[in-house]
């Protein structure tokens, strides 16, 4: 008697292997077709892990291709004898045949695929081991840059130069930058794929992270754990530059910024800026210090200002958008920011378009 | 004297029994019903999670997209996970368990049926609990310790909140202190912990219930090294979740403390440590990882056997994997927190411990391969998953290495890659094996066989659905998409793969919407199954379907592994299986033997006090969200009365109502000295 698994059949059978066929050919141009357009067709973006731009990366990236061509090798190794198996040992319908020899296991075959992994992965635990230990730490002689996360924005302070930014870090190439980190909040993770993997920033801990960079460009960074509403718009810049460069960047930012006088435009969004409340969170250091407004470090605080036209970017590194220009951008994040950045501690002051427009003007002139 | 005669068998509480209608299911002990209700419950909260997760798709695939509110984005990435996990793939586990256990070992039911339906119904009660917040709970924007407080937008648009947003939206992962008292101020996150606890508790419940049940309770003959795989997957589950869901209750007891009665556990500013929490939810999340896929891979190896016409291969290596990847699971939690700044030693200690699961792993797939090699494969609706599952599993497995490659995973934590990898072992893997299982043993529920035509649109479907949404993450996530991003830039080029996946993600609801009308369909008019539709191998195919109230209608003995398959098969000189004559005829025996038990069979009765005592769980915990108001303390109270006096109705329940056989006439006596209400 015909069993009655042989009605719920695929159409398996010798009439129907050509459907069977077909559909496999489909399937796997497919699946090759979309592999290959994932390597060949798209471009790197920004935050892509295939471009280094330092020794720390460029280390990482060669641990990646290593584990990487060795999966590839092992997964059509697997996926080759499975598809040969599914076509040379399906069921033909031939019911003549006899039933296939009932095997219970191999134990040499069972030593064989114990063992070769376990020989594959001591391979790649060696490469793995050593790099864990020369990429973590930072040198003695290295540049301290330390790094306090925000809901939601990356505060730098540069301690040896008496520096303090936001969302930019400018850093010089070549040299060795060791990323003191905490947090003022919750939880946070510091990545700039181009220069080095990620790593926490911890409410009361302190970490470490060295970067370094061998060409000099700007490269994109983004907050890597979950951190509340708008973890999504917490992002970051690194900019690498030449030392010379990095000097004068020093030099600039040291400086206080002019204190506007009454009556010029940038003297009414000072007025803005002073009478709204901007006052309660951000340090402006002016050139006349009795004017300097200094948020402590240890109180709530928002991005220091006293530079922040020398940013090409604001709000967490997420302003401005693509298409949008840098003025427009601060218009309508000025205008409502917990609309662009949900859960902000920066509220809506209700500002009048002449106000922003006069607080654009100011905060144009702090470069 | 017996213990049984001390028990008062006068009753101030009669047992129910009802067989038939809504009575019957709400007061079972039947490990059978309890399993489908497991299984309907767990596919119903698919469909929810499913949901959560095309709202997640919509709303990715457009860069800066504002189709949810960042508020609602959280809160829906976080249920979803949160569903799929301990809603969906657990319960879903539960209930082939619960439904397969005492079939495959030839018992009439687990060694504590009353313990089982309250597992069950405290899993209902709090599953239910967890999605009452889309009611109840609430979602604030943050509010800093120093008291300043975020903003949100007003009147609608991305930056203000909907009610979606008044879900829990801290992360499934819950990590502190963000999804503590001062960052996810408001209800919703309460619930989520609170529900949490509740779950656990059931999971807690059946796993002592199916230990004692698997060591105590095997059919006579059934030595451990003859269970079917399915059944030590599951028994190594059941240890798995006896020591990983205490550290998860610790710790949601703690974020509990922490939210509500002002503790700081996982608060700096109070000296408590945030990276706590982190250790205390992966020493329990890595086992959990186990505990999704082992009873998969236990599905998996009953489904290759049978549709290869061949014994598993290497069955003892199989078994002693699966135990070797539960016991090495309990040490590689850190392996989540490779960026969270533990010490290099730790690292590498934690990339070589992890680096390790994958050679039992190995040895699994191997082996199935191995079944399969010079088998006879019939490519039926079951095996078709059960071979999707070889496949998927094998590559979310090859990207679990390169986590394991520390500084690689320094790159590839917190992004897509991660998502795209824990899809491949829990998508591709646990619910392509959950599938199939379904498939398969569909017949033991309905006495039908699920029709094969639809069931393979459905996997062809499901397959290629699943590998366009899930196959380009990895790619998003190399290029630098971080997990959980509510705006991505379009400068990044993400949106295309973006888009990708969202197109797999809808094929996948559309492939759900045909495996629904398939179950449908084929319940009504499905073929009939027979007793052994597969040509089966293990025992719980010895029995008719649908599967007889009593099970067994005698106690079978098992003489060995597959021990259906050898009633059916001899081998020749070479080895290979030769059907015997009488087979047929063997088969045709079963069944009616099956069918008409010699002598009345005793099973135990049915009982009020388990769904009792599990619905006032979820009213204590409502209580201590709002345990600062009068009602909230009302309500602790009330709850407390209904579960500490369905304790004691419990314990003082008559084992055995006598009651009247079908022919009306003389109660059955009462049993002697089987304490089988337990």
């Amino acid at each position: 008697m015909r069993p009655i698994w042989f009605s719920y059949m695929m159409p398996l059978g010798m009439p129907r292997i050509l459907p069977f066929l077909k559909r496999f050919a489909a399937l796997s141009g497919t699946a090759l077709f979309l592999t290959s357009c994932s390597w060949i067709g798209n471009e790197d973006g920004p935050l892509t892990t295939f471009k280094p731009a330092g020794p720390n990366a460029d280390r990482i990236d060669g641990l990646f291709w290593l584990t990487f061509w060795i999966a590839t090798v092992i997964f059509f190794l697997v996926m080759g004898a499975l598809v040969v198996m599914l076509v040379v040992f399906r069921d033909k319908g031939d019911k003549e045949k006899k039933l296939p020899k009932q095997t219970h296991g191999h134990a040499g075959l069972e030593v064989v695929w114990t063992v070769i992994p376990a020989l594959i992965l001591a391979a790649i635990a060696v490469p793995t081991v050593t790099a864990v230990f020369d990429l973590t730490g930072c040198e003695d002689d290295s540049m301290r840059v330390e790094v306090t996360g925000h809901q939601w924005w990356f505060e730098y302070h540069y301690p040896d130069q008496d520096i303090d930014t936001a969302n930019v870090m400018v850093i010089p190439v070549g040299q060795e930058v060791c990323a003191e980190m905490t947090s003022a909040d919750v939880l946070h993770n510091f990545w700039v794929p181009a220069l080095h993997g990620k790593r926490y920033l911890v409410p009361g801990q302190t970490t470490e992270l060295r970067l370094e960079a061998d060409e000099t460009g700007e490269f994109w960074g983004h907050c890597a754990e979950f951190c509340g509403l708008s973890h999504s718009l917490m992002r970051a810049r690194v900019q690498v530059v030449t030392q010379s460069e990095f000097d004068a960047w020093v030099s600039a930012q040291q400086k206080p910024t002019p204190l506007p006088a009454e009556g010029t435009p940038e003297g009414d969004g000072y007025q803005v800026f002073t009478n709204k409340g901007c006052v309660q969170c951000h340090t402006v250091r002016f050139d006349d210090d009795s004017a300097s407004n200094v948020i402590d470090a240890a109180a709530f605080n928002g991005p220091d200002l006293t530079h922040f036209a020398s940013r090409d970017v604001f709000a967490g590194a997420s302003l401005p958008e693509q298409g949008q220009t840098y003025e427009q951008a601060l218009k309508a994040w000025l205008a409502d920011p917990p609309n662009i950045k949900p859960g902000s501690f920066m509220p809506n002051l209700a500002l009048t378009s002449q106000e922003i427009d006069d607080l654009i003007v100011w905060l144009e002139s702090n470069k | 004297m017996t213990a049984t005669a001390e028990r008062p068998q006068a009753t101030i509480f009669k047992r129910p029994s009802s067989t038939e209608g809504i009575w019957s299911w709400l007061t079972t002990v039947d490990h059978k019903k309890i399993g489908i209700m497991y299984g309907y419950a767990a596919f119903f909260f698919f469909l929810l999670g499913g949901t959560e997760a095309l709202l997640l798709r919509w709303h990715l695939a457009s860069a800066n997209s504002e189709f949810l509110t960042a508020g609602a984005y959280n809160a829906m990435f976080t249920m979803h996970a949160t569903t799929m996990v301990f809603l969906f793939v657990m319960p879903a586990s539960a209930a082939f368990m619960n439904y397969l256990i005492p079939l495959m070992i030839g018992a009439r039911d687990v060694a504590f049926p009353r313990l089982n339906a309250l597992s069950w119904w405290i899993f209902f009660f709090g599953g239910i609990f967890l999605y009452s917040t889309f009611i109840f709970g609430t979602s604030v924007a943050p509010i800093s310790p120093d008291g300043i407080a975020g903003n949100l937008a007003a009147g609608g648009g991305p930056g203000s909140f909907n009610w979606l947003a008044d879900s829990p939206d801290g992360g499934w992962f819950g990590y502190q202190p963000n999804a503590g008292a001062f960052y996810s101020p408001g209800t919703a996150m309460d619930f989520w912990a609170l529900g949490l606890q509740i779950i656990g508790l059931a999971s807690l419940i059946s796993s002592v219930n199916f230990i004692v049940t698997v060591l105590n309770m095997r059919a006579k003959g059934m030595r451990l090294l003859r269970m079917p795989v399915f059944v030590w997957m599951s028994t190594v589950v059941a240890f798995l979740l006896l020591f990983s869901i205490p550290i998860i209750a610790v710790a949601l007891f703690m974020v509990t403390f922490d939210r509500q009665f002002g503790a700081v556990f996982f608060s700096p500013v109070g000296g408590g440590d945030p990276v706590l929490w982190q250790h205390l939810f992966w020493l329990f999340g890595h086992p959990e990882v186990y505990i999704l896929i082992l009873p998969a891979m236990g599905i998996v190896s009953e489904v290759l056997p049978v549709f290869s016409r061949k014994p598993l291969f290497g069955y003892s290596a199989v078994v002693f994997a699966g135990a070797a990847i539960a016991f090495l699971g309990f040490g590689v939690w850190a392996h989540h927190m490779f960026s969270s700044g533990i010490t290099p030693v730790a690292q590498a200690a934690f990339g070589l411990a992890t680096m390790t699961i994958a050679i039992p792993t190995g040895i699994k797939i191997f082996n199935w391969m191995g079944t399969m090699w010079g088998g006879r494969l019939r490519f039926t609706t079951p095996m078709l998953f059960a071979i999707g599952f070889v496949a998927m599993f094998t590559i979310g497995g090859l990207s679990g290495v390169t986590h394991a490659v520390v500084p690689s995973d320094w790159q590839q934590t917190d992004t897509y890659y991660i998502v795209a990898h824990f899809h491949y072992v829990l998508f591709g893997g646990s619910v392509f094996g959950l599938f199939a299982g379904l498939y398969y043993w569909f017949p033991k529920l309905t006495g039908k066989v699920m029709d094969s035509r639809l069931g393979k649109w459905h996997f062809w479907l499901m397959f290629t659905g699943f590998n366009l949404t899930f196959a380009p993450m990895h790619w998003l996530g190399l290029q630098g998409m971080v997990r959980r991003t509510w705006k991505y830039a379009p400068e990044t080029g993400l949106e295309p793969w973006n888009v990708a996946a969202t197109v797999g993600a809808f094929i996948i609801a559309f492939s759900m919407l045909i495996f629904m009308y398939n179950w449908y369909n084929s319940r009504r008019r499905g073929v009939d199954s027979g007793l052994d539709p597969w040509d089966a191998r293990t025992i719980e195919w010895t029995i008719p379907n649908p599967t007889p109230e009593y099970n067994y209608a005698r106690s079978p003995a098992v003489t060995s592994l597959d021990h259906f398959w050898h009633f059916k098969y001899d081998e020749d000189d070479e080895g290979r299986a030769v059907r015997k004559e009488d087979a047929d005829e063997i088969i045709a025996e079963l069944e009616q033997e099956g069918l008409n038990p010699i002598e009345p069979i005793h099973l135990p009765n049915p009982s009020y006090f388990p769904i009792l005592m599990a619905v006032g769980l979820p009213i204590v915990f409502y209580g201590i969200i709002y345990h600062t108001t009068l009602w909230g303390k009302l309500l602790i109270a009330i709850g407390a009365v209904i579960t500490l006096s369905s304790l004691i109705g419990w314990a003082i329940e008559p084992i055995e109502e006598p009651h009247a056989p079908q022919d009306g006439g003389e109660p059955d006596p009462e049993p002697e000295g089987v304490d089988a209400g337990v």
